[in-house]
């Protein structure tokens, strides 16, 4: 398991469960779920449009996040937010689909694309991994303060001069970068289970950002490590062990803060024992 | 010559019973996903919905393994995507999107090992192709009565429930004290929700189903504000867009020599300029409200 040939795969998943990790914080906390989902998914064309015209894989993705983001930003502030991200998903796909069919390597293309190839990483794959996970992380730690005054009291960010439309975009291009740098290593269906499912355990535990933000980042590089070696042991795809293990962590996050609330409104008063809510009531169908 | 090679085209692609039968069920799946289609935008589940597609890929790829119908697998597990959602919490909103992200999260994952066993314990080719992409015209005939039933039991269902459906949208308390339960409504409204979805999925493929559900129906709601000319506005667009889409991509196979473009690609990108076109046609209609009305306009937003 800790052959040669793997080592690249344990350092380049490492590096995106890290970097997937503390995006994902930010996805759970702004309930931007659905455009987490929706940017890997419209990524999907970039590979096969890059094998078209015979350039590198990476500019590809690169090209068509930008894209997907561009036409999420600019749809999303026509009306449904949760309607545009849908949309803009399925056209790429559908996109997506055309471009490989014109290609002579559908099938087995189409299920790697979506559900990943970890197990075949080599050492030139690890430099675009890197310097992309590198300017991310510089990114979010610019963006750290703002994205959560944003995120937890929207009206302060406003009288504070922070602009909401910035910040969307600005965290949308994150998110894409992510996305083209995750997608040919893990897949694009399994990229939104590892933003979500660690952030969203680590929020229902704790209520303080930074906590959250370690715990996020600690369950994702677990959940990785172990899909991967479950995977290399069974043989079976990593994409059922990532979405599994991802439900499986937040289902038992869940019960445990439920158990542990139990606990605490048997032995104090209802209003002590209420914990503090960080985030605040997001609207319905907010994507 | 060429009249008369159109001519002959044109008949042969009528005359296809493989083409009848793609017609047939993509056309139930259009109206089924319209009338649910508006119902779900209106609640704000178009997140939920199209989790539904995803997810029905589990049991469309699971139906290869077991060698059952297509249809049964992806109804099958969109109706268990569709009461796990419910348990998870999504009718409480600052729960929807956690709670469907991660039933999709593990869902796609169930549909990622299938699709693997398919490869390995049958010789199959391509499975992950149909599942997610669909292949409208490789439908047996017998799929038509089984996708005929399904889309009558899921207007039935909407029939009756429209009443009660609307009321819980716009008052749940009055709803509550006309002794309607939300719960059961809501409940009701996602597993026939998860019905058009496995249509969807059949037809379109089940990452492209969504399209369907929120395509049309996003746009007619954006034109009308009333829900039965929003529906009626949906099924006009869904079937345009389906049967279009099965013809265009029939013919497509004359344009590009030899070589058809996917039924899905047409579908879909016939919906997404439909609802393009539906925008500025929303700024015409709210133009002539507010010539009409301009305090009622501006206090509706």
């Amino acid at each position: 398991m800790f052959e040669n040939f793997m080592i690249h795969t344990w350092i380049a998943s490492t590096i995106i469960a890290v970097t997937a990790g503390i995006l994902g914080f930010f996805v759970v906390l702004r309930r931007s779920t659905f455009a987490a989902h929706a940017l890997p998914l419209a990524t999907f064309p970039g590979a096969a449009a890059a094998q078209l015209l015979g350039i590198q894989p990476l500019w590809g993705l690169l090209g068509f996040v930008t894209l997907a983001v561009v036409l999420l930003h600019q749809l999303q502030k026509l009306g449904r937010k949760d309607v545009a991200a849908g949309l803009v998903l399925v056209t790429l796909l559908a996109v997506g689909s055309l471009l490989l069919s014109m290609t002579n390597t559908y099938a087995p293309a189409v299920f790697s694309l979506l559900f990943g190839q970890v197990l075949g990483i080599s050492a030139a794959d690890l430099w675009p991994v890197a310097s992309i996970a590198s300017l991310v992380l510089i990114g979010a730690m610019g963006l750290y303060r703002p994205l959560l005054l944003q995120s937890a009291f929207p009206e302060l960010a406003i009288s504070r001069g922070i602009s909401a439309g910035v910040i969307d975009i600005l965290f949308l291009g994150l998110l894409g970068l992510v996305t083209a740098m995750a997608m040919p290593v893990v897949g694009a269906l399994l990229v939104f289970s590892l933003l979500i499912a660690p952030a969203a355990a680590a929020q229902s535990l704790s209520a303080r950002p930074l906590q959250a933000l370690v715990l996020a980042v600690i369950f994702s590089v677990g959940m990785m490590w172990l899909a991967i070696a479950l995977s290399f042991w069974t043989n079976w795809p990593i994409g059922f062990f990532v979405g599994s293990l991802g439900a499986l962590l937040f289902t038992s996050a869940r019960l445990f803060r439920y158990i542990r609330h139990r606990w605490f409104s048997q032995r104090l008063p209802a209003a002590i024992s209420r914990p503090m809510k960080l985030i605040p009531a997001a609207q319905p169908g907010e994507a | 010559m060429l009249n008369w090679l159109a001519h002959i085209l044109h008949w042969s692609f009528l005359r296809s019973g493989s083409v009848q039968t793609a017609l047939l069920v993509a056309g139930c799946a259009a109206v089924v996903c319209a009338v649910i289609g508006v119902f779900t935008i209106l609640r704000g589940y178009a997140f939920a919905g199209h989790a539904l597609g995803d997810v029905s890929s589990a049991g469309g790829s699971a139906s290869f393994l077991l060698g059952i119908s297509p249809l049964a697998g992806f109804l099958g597990i969109a109706g268990i995507a569709a009461v796990s959602l419910e348990f998870l919490g999504v009718r409480r909103a600052r729960e929807q999107d956690v709670a469907t992200g991660i039933v999709l999260g593990a869902g796609i994952g169930l549909s990622a090992l299938f699709l693997y066993l398919d490869t390995t314990t049958t010789n199959t080719t391509g499975t992950a192709v149909t599942v997610m992409f669909g292949s409208m015209f490789t439908f047996p005939a017998s799929l038509r009565l089984p996708a005929m039933m399904t889309a009558a039991a899921a207007l039935i269902m909407m029939a009756i429930l429209y009443r009660p459906l609307l009321l819980s949208m716009v008052d749940p308390e009055l709803a509550t004290t006309r002794g309607i339960s939300t719960r059961w409504v809501g409940l009701l409204h996602l597993l026939t929700l998860a019905a058009a979805v496995a249509l969807a999925a059949l037809s379109v493929g089940a990452v492209l189903a969504s399209a369907l559900v929120i395509g049309p129906a996003g746009a007619a709601v954006r034109i009308s504000r009333r829900p039965g000319v929003a529906i009626l506005l949906a099924m006009l667009l869904g079937l345009t867009a389906v049967w279009g889409g099965i013809w265009m991509a029939y013919e497509s196979y004359y344009w590009f020599a030899g070589r058809a473009w996917p039924v899905s690609f047409f579908v879909v990108t016939i919906i997404f300029l439909s609802y393009l076109t539906s925008v500025p046609l929303q700024y015409v209609r709210r133009r002539r409200i507010v010539r009409a009305m301009p305090m009622a306009a501006h206090a509706g937003g």
